[in-house]
């Protein structure tokens, strides 16, 4: 069941939007069809199944992957023809934490300053870790920290350049619930950002979202203003994952 | 997009009797008109089979690469299965010039492999190189990404074979009277005319071939889409394919 | 957890985002470059594997070489070859692990959210390869003189014989890079990179065997015929352009 598509219009100004985005991997649709629109400050959730599309979403705004058809657009910028002006603001923050194990905190977080090219990396990187808690493990080899801990770090380096857009997939992953409260002013609504994040959790995903969006096996099957769906329309989206046809 | 049969039908019947014939006429000019050679006899006739065999490889590969440059610009996997197409049969056309250069090696000079024959030796060195593309094919899942790295090879593989000439080249001292030199120089008229009907007729019998294995995909392809149509899964337990997929007109 | 200042203290700093923090430059690709190569040749002091283990390679095989060729001391065309085959095998160690750790650690989709161009990463590879080559040689080609090179080089010829691995190291390193950059991100990354990389580098092993020959004849060092020197600066120049013009490819999805 469709629910109505977003009341919210589609602004001019709106920060991320996505037109009949369509990604494939080989001929199966990862993505198809898909089409929404983030006005700027607000949070979209991207719920559903497994397999439904969300990293792939994430993954094509972050310019990480190519749309195969349709377009994608982050700050006014089309992630094909234009990634390159939007790869400085956007934060991505993925399954992988993108961290050299070998390396230390800092040493870390000064190698992703320079690929940025922040011109006062050293107070930036204090200030973050001090925020997350890691300052006295700064100097100790990342592999040495736990996964709790590295989640901390990745979200440091998401946040890092100071991105205008988040993209985060299932941040609190791993995290315990106080861990999780340490990086709402990081990552959280309480940012500020724009933010797309996706959630297997309907309730505590709809508590923080203005904008849901629910994908299965790709396809668009809701989108609206968070207030005006349910837990239970979340929950359908999981229904019949394995392949039963739905009466 | 004209359909499968259309393309492949009719069209594809008449050029393989072009080829047949062609190839034949090559071959008879070859072994009864063409003046028998005086240095090495007979057996020297077996340059009309080897050239054209390496010609319309060096050929077959050049098209590989430079449908492999449309795939990179385009995104269109039309080329990339040209591009895969090309060097699959170059691949087997070059087999076939190193074993007819190994037996005019032994009917030349008594032995099955010379080093000191630089064409050859490149050959070997190509060979061994392309031989190589469909293990990285078949090597890497994503669909997607098997054509565009299996074209950036199909580029750098094109770039290698002209220096790799050049290196072999350099590296051989002695300077042999070959006959290769002469292909296409200054061949005596009956020996020219032999030599040319045979480099046709292989061209034609490469395109030939092509064309055949890109009807089986063609017909293939179409026929999944049918069954995935009728409602059937799509289940290739079969494993991962080197061969690009296709979606059919 | 003990926080400075006040809790609220921190989250208003980070809500309003500082202005001076949003300032930055787009990198530079040589700086982004820069960042890179320090972080491999950093990451590769911390653990020394590679390089360590291709020196290791390179004494084993001497050894083996001595009881394969049943040899004393090489001279001549036999020691250039035995010299050459050796710092080849020990090179695709080398481009075997270029890219790995990226590819594991995800330091690969790190550099591709950043602002930069994309061959910065080629450049720095590049670069972590070649270093890595002249590292080995550093060791590996006194080693060979110790143990099976049969005339004693002087300073002039050794000079010429740095030529000759400063420019094959070069070939090696451009077509190494593209290797390792498709090999990565295949599902049998050794097997793929040997048997892409050894066809590719004949060219770079006919230079340089050749042009390392006459240096180490046994009746005294010959001089060096440029056309070899020659062959392997074409390899490098072509080579190098092609890498340049295809790599985006190769890293962009």
């Amino acid at each position: 069941m469709k629910a109505a598509v977003a009341t919210t219009e589609a602004p001019q100004g709106a920060a991320v939007t996505a037109t009949d985005l369509v990604r494939r991997y080989g001929e199966r649709p990862a993505l198809d069809g898909v089409t929404f629109a983030v006005p700027a400050g607000s949070t979209l959730v991207v719920f559903g199944p497994n397999g439904a599309g969300k990293s792939t979403l994430l993954r094509v705004l972050a310019t990480l992957l190519r749309p195969h058809g349709g377009s994608a657009s982050v700050l006014g910028c089309d992630v094909q023809r234009q990634g390159w002006s939007v790869r400085g603001r956007i934060g991505f923050l993925g399954h992988d934490p993108l961290l050299y194990g070998d390396l230390s905190a800092r040493e870390n977080l000064d190698y992703h300053a320079r690929l940025h090219g922040l011109r006062d990396p050293g107070r930036r990187i204090a200030e973050l870790l001090a925020a997350t808690g890691l300052e006295r493990r700064a100097q100790d080899r990342v592999h040495t920290y736990s996964r709790g801990m590295v989640q901390r770090l990745a979200a440091c380096r998401a946040v890092l350049h100071d991105p205008e857009v988040l993209l985060l997939d299932e941040p609190r992953a791993n995290l315990d619930p106080a861990a999780g409260e340490q990086l709402e002013p990081l990552i959280g609504r309480a940012s500020g950002r724009t933010r797309v994040v996706t959630s297997h959790d309907p309730a505590g995903g709809l508590a923080e979202a203005d904008l849901a969006l629910g994908l299965r096996a790709g396809r668009q099957e809701l989108l609206g203003a968070a207030a005006a769906i349910s837990a239970d329309d979340i929950a359908a989206l999981y229904a019949d994952t394995h392949g039963m046809v739905p009466a | 997009m004209p359909t499968t049969r259309k393309l492949y039908g009719t069209r594809l019947m008449l050029l393989s009797w072009a080829a047949v014939a062609v190839l034949g006429a090559g071959f008879a000019l070859a072994a009864f008109y063409a003046p028998i050679e005086a240095d090495q006899g007979f057996s020297q006739k077996i340059f009309y089979v080897h050239v054209p065999l390496a010609i319309v490889t060096l050929c077959g590969f050049v098209f590989g690469g430079v449908s492999a440059i449309q795939y990179l610009r385009s995104g269109d996997p039309r080329h990339d299965l040209r591009s895969y197409t090309a060097i699959h049969q170059s691949l087997i056309f070059c087999v076939g010039a190193l074993i007819t250069g190994s037996l005019w090696a032994k009917a030349s000079w008594g032995q099955w492999w010379v080093w000191d024959e630089p064409t050859l030796v490149s050959f070997l060195i190509v060979f061994l190189l392309y031989a190589t593309y469909q293990p990285l094919r078949f090597s890497i899942e994503d669909p997607e990404r098997q054509s565009r790295y299996a074209a950036v090879f199909a580029v750098v593989a094109g770039a290698f074979v002209p220096i790799n000439f050049i290196a072999v080249r350099l590296a051989d001292p002695l300077i042999h009277p070959r006959v290769l030199n002469q292909a296409g120089g200054d061949l005596p008229g009956e020996m020219r005319i032999a030599f040319y009907t045979s480099l046709v007729g292989m061209a034609l019998l490469f395109v030939t071939l092509y064309r055949f294995e890109m009807a089986s995909k063609h017909a293939r392809a179409q026929l999944k889409s049918i069954k995935r149509r009728l409602g059937e899964h799509a289940t290739s337990t079969g494993g991962r394919s080197a061969a690009p997929r296709i979606t059919p007109s | 957890m003990p926080h400075h200042g006040s809790p609220h203290g921190d989250v208003m700093r980070l809500q309003t985002r500082s202005p001076e923090v949003a300032q930055r430059n787009t990198p530079s690709t040589f700086g982004a470059a820069r960042a890179v190569l320090q972080k491999d040749l950093r990451l590769e002091r911390r653990a020394p594997q590679t390089l360590v283990a291709m020196t290791l390679f390179s004494a084993t095989t001497y050894v083996i070489f001595h009881f394969a060729l049943d040899r004393d001391s090489v001279d001549g065309q036999l020691a250039s070859g035995v010299l050459w085959v050796t710092m080849l095998l020990a090179a695709l160690l080398g481009i075997g692990r270029l890219f790995v750790s990226d590819r594991d650690e995800g330091g690969l989709e790190g550099f591709l959210l950043a602002p930069v161009d994309r061959t910065a990463l080629l450049f720095a590879k590049g670069a972590a390869l070649l270093a890595f080559l002249l590292a080995l040689q550093l060791v590996a080609v006194p080693l060979f003189a110790l143990l099976l090179l049969g005339p004693t080089p002087d300073a002039g010829t050794w000079l010429q014989l740095l030529l000759v691995l400063v420019l094959a190291d070069l070939g090696i390193a451009v077509v190494g890079t593209l290797v390792a950059a498709i090999a990565v991100q295949t599902r049998a990354r050794d097997l793929i990179t040997s048997i892409l990389a050894l066809p590719l580098l004949v060219p770079v092993m006919i230079g340089a065997s050749n042009a390392t020959a006459p240096l180490l004849a046994q009746a005294g060092a010959e001089p060096l015929p440029g056309r070899w020197l020659a062959l392997l600066a074409l390899y490098s120049l072509i080579f190098g352009l092609l890498a340049y013009a295809v790599f985006d490819f190769l890293v962009e999805d």
